[in-house]
């Protein structure tokens, strides 16, 4: 396949590699061929017979007798091929199909939303006849459908060109839209009850070359020739997915996939695509606000900028030893901007982490994961076991999961998932299941053998299982293969790579809670966390009523803007250029797509407040408490004020090597003697899906609808120990299942999955009230299962 | 002359449709049914395919590809199991010789599965069954139960130690799964439409494994030449196109019906086997191979009804489905009620195919109402040249066969719609019963009248003899 073939394209010689479709060989001598169900990514389909070509000589000496498809064949050495622009054989062929598809397209142009970005509508006119000669009766359907309650079919707009169903069946694997009828009446649709259950149904709509697909978010709200377009990067995981987004008057409109072959091709989430609202929502922040009085003062106020950031600086100041605590929303610009910061501030505890977290994992990620780098997305397709360990890459990671099917498909890939059982995902991936309890994945990937060139793909959630971080790059290192950390935030890498995380003397997001708590430190700045991502919400919210000082650096309220002191506005994602590292450690800038200008980023709050803080002379802001410079036990010096440039990168030093007592520090499941496994006492799995309760996900209700159900899931020994022991109403098997755990309890529709492993529940981590640390139980807690009575 | 027709005669499919109860094992056993299998058995398999080469068989379902030559295409080291399939929709307009062959003799098709799976190492054949035809499905299911109960089929056949698996699979009732990549779909389970081809079914056929899909009547064949050798089937027929086939006459003939005859028999010959045209009337059109296949007018009742000779002369031997019309019939309206076959069956899976036959439709409904214009018959030819040869699969080539060939042959009848205003014949003088019960009666009934007279000028007018059709003044809508 790596041979060139040389051929004669409209009597010009062009040479391109063997297997070239003919249709991409014309366009390298710029012949562009109309077509419709040809897409480069998808597997070809001969459907719409639009790029038909001559073939004089196919290379063996003899021609084709028919015009051909060139999006069907592929080069051969010799051949001799007329495109429209030398052939009136073919050019006559191309309108008569063109003609033909108008036949039966409402031709509704100046109402439909793709009028202005439509294939069909161009083609028609650079390849197709002025003037239409069919006088008839057009099919008409009643318009729309749902095939989903985001994506809409008006299905007399569609050529049934067979995109959708190709990518939903080859690409995405939820191939629950299909052609049904026949002739005429052939239509896109899914079976009765069912909907186009897809993370990635976004993509059809933009690959459409139509108008018959469209989005309930888009649909109607604009012409694509109002909107101006930037290329960004998305925000809402680690993958680093290139989007466009096209916006309005200062309004995204849409969102769409951008083309970078390098990482996402041409295929985005629906998360990526849908979930943008958040940055409009009603209750953005706008205003500074400053509470008067400290901690038990009143209610907070408006400010200025100048004022809040001299109250900030002030307030910090006064406080006392401070820790910086962030979530994952921070471009790698940030991140330096917080780690120069708490530099600034004198404070050793600074942690990225919004979710639970282990000492061990912070050694793993200061000494393995910063700097690493060794797998690329272009890997994830070639090499010949990629092994899954703590990440469930269709709702963690959705680019990940498409270049894993890639390779899936092609045969050169086997999926291997440590997990507690096959999720949907990993079926798609025709994964092998390594059955793991989770907090035993150390063992597993232990006793993985694995060929030479295997890729391991941690994900952050094995920061909970003891060993198993450092057992996952090992198990790749040892078969000389490679891996890769896989966080689930955008900002997480960056963060890593920017030291936001404690060094030795440093203490985590937990410990800076319990120290709070326990009064060893007095201020909090926190940028972008959720409580209930927190391993203890309850305990981060007392922190925050307990801490003197809290900072909060937030685009919308939540419990820690409610109990700050000073509360800075910082920019969503559109709003700031900014970087962010992939899992990869791939830097991916962007540019900045709206410029407010009373909205500044985290970087450029931080630079304000830190020029105050430097500016206030350490011996005013004692006022009785320790200043930074004598907090105890740290050992460090506060780095002078002339050091406290903004932005400034952080210093590699000692702060990096781990020290003894950390590492003995490790995060270890709480033991239960085996008594208590009586019962049904179990272990707790969970992550997070795709779409459920996130932040960032606010504000549209369609894509919302999308998300999968909360269930819980049990293996079937489990299901009929539960079932079996009693509760089950009228001797019925139980429908739902109540999960208690040391928080607290939820009740779940119950789905016995025969993959799982015994003993083990599983529960989606944020897609229920607050949230399973919230409601249900501490991280590697273990829980107890009941049926529930009655309905759920 | 008679007697020449009777001597092109070949009854050996057919010969025991006659016989009592000529569907059930003992009959056809009685005839020394299931004895090529033993003679089979006895050869190496690659001696069979070697035979049936020679013998020069051609595929009885339409294309006439030589079947022994498909069979050699099955690769021999492939690691997958290796499929027959027999192609046993037979949904064409006007062909209608599987089925009464399935029907009074389904054990011939039985016993050419076994010989033919056997030849190409086959250990699980299918044959598909259109659907509309239950009572086949049935009778077919019968036989095999009954092949499998004498061990002519399972395992170890004949003490041979071949072991074959037959399964008779119901279509839905799609013309399209007559396409052979098409039915490979709908037997795997999935919607019938065309595969792309390259791979092609003998590399990659059902469940992407080598497979032979032959037509019901090639395989129904092969226990003949088994039987008998390949020099006697070699010498019936014309020069390449060997042996003998079912030609099915339908239409206005006294005696329609299925007549086993040697390849190169012509309809002339055929339709004095038949006793004529019916009484009173003169051929007019016929199809040569289903109404896939372009229109033949009285001026080829002596072309030789093989594949070159049908093809030299602008039409395909297709499935010898030999449609006969005779001057009542207008041809506006037979080509209309094919093009809306066609419409109704296209799979929808490509745009000429799917769009052209929504369009044609329409068009040509109009000119049977005498709207439109004289420009409307460049637009239809023009429609059809669009269509032909772009589609993705012969289906909508087969849909302007029809189109094209009527207006080369009949295009003054065409005209005279629109100077007519109308349909200028009264459809029902056309029907089976128009001279029992009175075709007047029937005439009176859709309110428009044509004496027998002007009917007899029209049939007899053809664009060649560049006459006009002359048509009753002021009866017309001359637009």
């Amino acid at each position: 396949m790596t041979d060139d073939v040389t051929l004669t394209i409209d009597g010009r010689p062009v040479t391109v590699p063997a297997g070239t479709l003919l249709i991409r060989a014309a366009e390298q001598i710029g012949v562009e061929i109309p077509r419709f169900c040809d897409h480069p990514l998808l597997a070809p389909a001969g459907a719409c017979r639009q790029c038909l070509v001559e073939i004089t000589d196919a290379g063996n000496g003899r021609g084709f007798p028919k015009p051909q498809a060139s999006c069907t064949i592929p080069v051969a050495e010799g051949m001799v091929v007329q495109t429209q622009v030398t052939s009136a054989v073919a050019d006559k062929a191309q309108q008569g199909i063109m003609e033909f598809l108008l036949v039966n397209h409402p031709l509704d142009c100046p109402v439909c939303d793709k009028g202005g970005e439509c294939p069909l509508q161009n083609q028609a006119m650079s390849n197709g006849r002025g003037e239409t000669r069919f006088e008839g009766v057009k099919r008409t359907f009643p318009k729309p459908i749902n095939l989903s309650p985001m994506v809409l079919l008006d299905r007399e707009r569609c050529i049934v060109c067979q995109r959708c169903t190709r990518f939903a069946d080859e690409i995405a694997g939820d191939p629950s839209i299909s052609l049904v009828e026949r002739g005429a009446q052939q239509q896109i649709g899914v079976a009765p009850g069912a909907t186009f259950d897809s993370y990635f149904s976004g993509n059809t709509i933009q690959i459409c070359p139509v108008g018959a697909l469209t989005s309930e978010q888009y649909r109607f709200r604009s012409r694509p020739f109002d909107l101006v377009s930037t290329p960004s990067v998305a925000e809402h995981d680690a993958c680093g997915a290139a989007i466009r987004v096209d916006h309005r008057r200062g309004t995204v409109m849409r969102r769409l996939s951008g083309e970078d072959p390098a990482v996402n091709e041409e295929w985005i989430t629906d998360k990526d695509r849908f979930a943008f609202r958040y940055g409009v929502a009603p209750d953005r922040l706008t205003m500074p606000l400053v509470r008067d009085g400290g901690d038990d003062g009143q209610e907070q106020r408006a400010a200025s900028w100048l004022e809040a950031f001299a109250v900030a600086a002030a307030r910090l100041r006064a406080a006392g030893p401070v820790a910086v605590l962030t979530g994952g929303r921070l471009t790698v610009e940030d991140a330096e901007a917080y780690a120069a910061f708490a530099d600034l501030l004198g404070t050793r505890d600074v942690d990225f982490r919004a979710r639970p977290l282990s000492a061990e994992e912070t050694v793993f990620l200061r000494e393995r994961v910063r700097g690493h780098r060794g797998v690329e997305y272009a890997d994830l397709e070639s090499a010949p076991v990629v092994v899954l360990a703590g990440l469930e890459p269709e709702d963690e990671a959705g680019t990940i999961f498409l270049r894993l099917r890639k390779g899936v498909r092609a045969g050169r890939t086997r999926v291997v998932t440590v997990a507690p059982y096959l999720s949907r995902g990993s079926r798609k991936l025709a994964a092998e299941l390594v059955a793991c309890v989770p907090g035993e994945e150390a063992a597993a990937l232990a006793a993985l053998e694995l060929p030479e060139g295997a890729v391991v793909l941690a994900g952050e959630r094995l920061a909970l299982s003891p060993g198993a971080l450092d057992a996952a790059a090992d198990a790749a290192e040892r078969a000389g293969g490679r891996w890769a950390w896989v966080p689930r935030r955008a900002g997480d890498r960056g963060a890593v790579e920017a030291g936001l995380l404690p060094g030795p003397e440093g203490r985590d997001a937990d410990r800076v809670v319990a120290a709070v708590l326990a009064g060893e430190l007095r201020g909090l700045v926190v940028g972008g966390v959720d409580p209930d991502d927190t391993a203890d919400p309850a305990a981060f919210r007392a922190a925050l009523a307990a801490a003197e000082v809290v900072v909060s650096l937030e685009q919308r309220p939540t419990d820690v803007t409610r109990a700050a002191d000073v509360v800075l506005p910082v920019a969503t994602a559109h709003e700031k250029a900014g970087t962010y590292l992939t899992w990869e450690g791939r830097p991916r800038p962007f540019p900045q797509v709206f410029d407010r200008p009373n909205t500044m980023s985290d970087a450029r709050v931080l630079r304000h407040v830190g020029e105050e803080y430097a500016g206030l002379p350490a011996a005013v802001a004692g006022s009785g408490l320790d200043t930074p410079t004598e907090q105890a036990g740290h050992g460090l010096d506060t780095p002078g004020l002339a050091g406290a440039r903004p932005g400034y990168p952080t210093s590699e030093d000692a702060r990096w090597s781990s020290s003894p007592r950390e590492r003995s520090e490790s995060w270890a499941y709480r033991d239960h003697p085996d008594a208590d496994r009586a019962g049904h006492e179990v272990a707790l799995a969970t992550w997070r899906l795709l779409l459920d309760d996130a932040t960032l996900q606010a504000g549209d209700k369609h894509l919302a609808a999308t998300a999968r159900p909360a269930v819980a899931r049990v293996s079937p020994a489990t299901y009929a120990a539960l079932s079996g022991s009693g509760a089950g109403l009228d001797g019925d098997p139980p429908q739902a299942v109540v999960v208690t755990g040391d928080r607290g309890s939820l009740t779940l529709p119950v789905e016995v999955v025969r993959s799982m492993v015994d003993d083990v529940v599983w529960v989606p981590t944020r897609s229920t009230g607050r949230g399973v640390w919230a409601d249900l139980a501490s991280p590697g807690s273990r829980v107890r299962l009941a049926p529930a009575g009655g309905e759920v | 002359m008679s007697e020449r027709a009777s001597e092109k005669l070949m009854p050996v499919l057919t010969a025991s449709w006659a016989d009592d109860r000529s569907w059930t094992l003992a009959a056809y056993e009685a005839r020394g049914g299931y004895a090529a299998l033993d003679t089979a058995f006895a050869m190496a398999p690659d001696d069979v395919v070697t035979l049936v080469k020679d013998a020069g068989l051609r595929g009885r379902g339409g294309a006439g590809f030589p079947t022994g030559m498909k069979w050699s295409f099955i690769p021999k080291d492939s690691p997958k199991p290796t499929y027959l399939v027999v192609n046993a929709d037979e949904s064409e307009p006007g062909t209608c010789k599987d089925i009464p062959l399935m029907m009074a003799s389904p054990h011939t098709l039985v016993e050419g599965v076994i010989i033919s799976a056997y030849a190409i190492g086959a250990e699980r054949a299918f044959i598909y069954v259109r659907g509309e035809v239950l009572h086949v499905v049935r009778r077919l299911r019968a036989a095999v139960r009954e092949a499998y109960a004498a061990g002519h089929l399972g395992t170890d056949i004949h003490g041979s130690g071949y072991d074959l698996e037959l399964v008779v699979h119901a279509g839905a009732g799609a013309y399209i799964c007559g396409e052979e990549t098409a039915l490979l779909d709908s037997l795997e389970g999935r919607r019938g439409q065309p595969r792309l081809r390259p791979p092609f079914p003998a590399v990659a056929g059902l469940y992407a494994s080598p497979t032979v899909i032959n037509n019901a009547e090639s395989i129904a064949t092969v226990p003949s030449i088994v039987a008998h050798g390949a020099e006697w089937f070699a010498a019936m027929g014309t020069e390449k196109s060997n042996g003998f086939g079912i030609f099915s006459l339908s239409g206005h003939v006294r005696r329609p019906g299925q007549y086993e005859a040697q390849l190169g028999i012509t309809l002339r010959e055929l339709i004095e086997l038949a006793g004529g045209v019916r009484e009173g009337h003169e051929l007019k059109f016929w199809t040569p191979g289903g109404s896939s296949t372009p229109l033949f007018t009285a001026e080829h009742l002596d072309v030789p009804l093989d594949f070159e000779s049908v093809a030299a002369a602008g039409s395909m031997l297709g499935t010898r489905a030999l449609q006969i019309f005779d001057d009542t019939v207008c041809v506006v309206r037979a080509v209309l009620r094919w093009t809306e076959f066609y419409k109704h069956e296209s799979c929808g899976k490509c745009t000429p195919c799917r769009e052209g036959t929504w369009w044609l439709v329409q068009t040509l409904a109009a000119l049977e109402k005498g709207q439109g214009s004289e420009a409307d018959l460049d637009l239809l030819l023009d429609q059809c040249d669009n269509i032909l040869g772009r589609s993705f699969c012969a289906l909508g080539d087969g849909a302007t066969s029809s189109i094209t060939s009527s207006i080369q042959y009949f295009r003054d009848e065409y005209v005279a719609h629109l100077t007519h205003g109308g349909c200028p014949f009264d459809p029902a003088a056309s029907t089976a019963w128009a001279d029992s019960v009175g075709r007047v009666a029937g005439g009176d009934s859709v309110g428009r009248v044509a004496g027998d007279d002007s009917v007899g000028r029209v049939a007899g007018t053809s664009a060649s003899e560049g006459r006009r059709i002359e048509t009753t003044p002021g009866q017309g809508g001359d637009r």
